[in-house]
């Protein structure tokens, strides 16, 4: 019987078919979730109200904080490993090589266990400068600087050979050809894999609740989970959320126009 | 590794009074790629102030023979002097050297990121340490020399080939240099664009500047240069003035080569008819 449908008549009964299971799905979920529960739980206005400022003021800030400084060291620890791994010195390869696939291949969780808990056992009375926000920047940087590294090796070699060719031939050292020519335009290639790092980063930010910090050096997840559990509510963790998804959706459009117009000018 | 020079002179020949001696001077060069010999023994001279167009089919190392020059590739065996300087010395300065030889290339390579102006005036405040205002005079006047002064706060890519390989001309010259290199420089462009690129060579030719040119414009190398070499397979097989070269060439393979690029279409026929051409000595 269905082979006598056209192939028009055919399109719109499957079309048809999709959007009524997606009505039934709603309509269940609607009907059997218990919404006031849900509501209570979840979200209470004003106790999401009374998270803030605090949470804008002290949580998120310190998440952008912690970030930047991650990845400000990252990219710079990364942009040495990257020219490591191009050197032409062997040593400095493997150096490099090795650096990249132990950061890779760790969790960042238990780097920053490493950095927060191993490091001060095994040297009692070593302070990382800057405290909480010296350690967290030492741990999200050492991981960043892993992926970041890869990254720019990778945009230093998309830039053509010509242009090292170019600036060798009206006098430039290689250093300077580097520092001058090569890199500024490396980086323009890799903004948009960075921008993407940076959102990995602002995520990964949340790991300092395991290194023990004081309230004002909370983050969104730290401090979310503090307020659900002196409030024996789940809202506060639903708005931190919410914060992260602030920053981080409006990143990841960044990201794709980025993306898009390195594409176009391919 | 290859060696960098096989010096058979002494070791002060690079600091020999350099006022009689050519301004570009080629000693048994040698260049291999792994087991590829591209180049086989090549001995040159150029005059100050001589314009020498090197011709040839593509893979014959004519290309390779020029980056030797200003050792963007080393050479395997053999000596290069550049104004008195060996540049194949192992204790040389070679950015210094470099700074004296321009060179320009088939794909122009000027810096995308940064404006025409810029593309002349970064080298110059980096390597030869000028400040802004100097810097951007000399940009100036070269841009005008090239007459592309409307051209100085664009970009390379909205520029044309022809207009980006004016640019990369008045990039090298903007260092003052006392030889000058093309790599093919019209190759890479649109048929229409290649007039305006010559016509800038040919004023620099004409101002008196040492020029060692790899082309496959036989007019132009007819018109300006004072001598043709053409090289095949890693050798120069034979070499004078243009019009000798170009219009009377002596040797089988230049002849073939010529008639190659002069009338494609008449090359062609003696390939299929399979007899009718001259012997091939190949």
């Amino acid at each position: 019987m269905t082979s006598r449908l056209t192939r028009r008549q055919r399109r719109r009964v499957s079309q048809g078919i999709q959007y009524a299971v997606f009505v039934a799905a709603l309509v269940v979920v609607g009907l059997l979730a218990d919404w006031d529960r849900l509501q209570n739980q979840f979200a209470q206005k004003d106790l999401a109200s009374e998270l803030f400022p605090a949470i804008i003021t002290t949580a998120l800030r310190n998440t952008v904080v912690y970030t930047v400084s991650g990845f400000v060291f990252g990219l710079v620890l990364g942009l040495v490993i990257a020219l490591m791994r191009l050197s032409s010195v062997a040593p400095y390869r493997w150096v490099a090589g090795v650096y990249i696939e132990i950061f890779r291949g760790l969790p960042a969780l238990l780097i920053f266990i490493f950095v927060g808990v191993a490091v001060p056992l095994a040297f009692p009375g070593t302070e990382i400068p800057g405290g909480t926000y010296g350690k967290v920047a030492l741990g999200l940087g050492l991981v960043a600087a892993a992926y970041m590294a890869e990254t720019i090796r990778a945009g230093i070699q998309a830039v053509p050979k010509g242009q090292m060719e170019a600036a060798r031939s009206l006098g430039f050292s290689h250093a300077r050809a580097m520092v001058s020519v090569i890199i500024p335009q490396a980086f323009r290639i890799v903004i948009p894999p960075l921008t993407n790092e940076l959102v990995l980063l602002f995520k990964d930010s949340s790991l300092v609740l395991f290194l023990g910090v004081t309230l004002e050096e909370r983050e969104l997840t730290k401090f979310g989970r503090d307020l659900a559990s002196q409030t024996a509510n789940s809202t506060p963790i639903l708005v931190a959320g919410l914060c992260y998804l602030l920053v981080t959706v409006p990143l990841s459009f960044v990201v794709r126009r980025l993306e898009a117009r390195a594409d176009r000018a391919r | 590794m290859p060696v960098g020079s096989q010096s058979s002179g002494s070791g002060n020949s690079g600091i020999m009074d350099s006022t009689d001696r050519p301004e570009i001077e080629i000693r048994g060069l040698h260049k291999s790629f792994g087991d590829n010999h591209v180049l086989r023994g090549i001995d040159l001279d150029i005059a100050r102030g001589e314009v020498v167009c090197v011709i040839g089919p593509s893979g014959s190392g004519k290309s390779t023979l020029l980056r030797c020059v200003n050792l963007l590739e080393e050479p395997t065996a053999g000596q290069v002097f550049v104004g008195g300087t060996e540049v194949t010395d192992l204790d040389v300065d070679i950015d210094a050297v470099r700074r004296r030889i321009g060179m320009v290339f088939q794909q122009f390579n000027l810096f995308p990121h940064i404006s025409v102006t810029e593309n002349l005036t970064l080298p110059q405040r980096r390597v030869l340490r000028r400040n802004k205002a100097k810097a951007g005079e000399v940009a100036r006047r070269n841009l005008e020399r090239v007459g592309l002064s409307d051209k100085a706060d664009a970009f390379p890519s909205q520029l044309s080939g022809g207009q980006q390989q004016r640019v990369a001309i008045a990039r090298a010259l903007s260092m003052g240099p006392e030889v000058m290199l093309f790599d093919e420089p019209t190759s890479a462009l649109d048929p229409e664009l290649v007039g305006d690129v010559l016509a800038v060579m040919r004023q620099l030719a004409a101002e008196g500047m040492t020029m060692m040119v790899v082309t496959h414009e036989m007019s132009f190398a007819r018109e300006v240069a004072d001598r043709v070499v053409f090289m095949d397979d890693g050798v120069i097989v034979e070499e004078g003035p243009a019009e000798r070269v170009v219009g009377d060439p002596q040797h089988e393979r230049t002849r073939n080569f010529l008639m190659r690029i002069l009338d494609p279409a008449a090359a062609e026929q003696p390939g299929e008819t399979g007899s009718e051409g001259p012997a091939k000595e190949l």
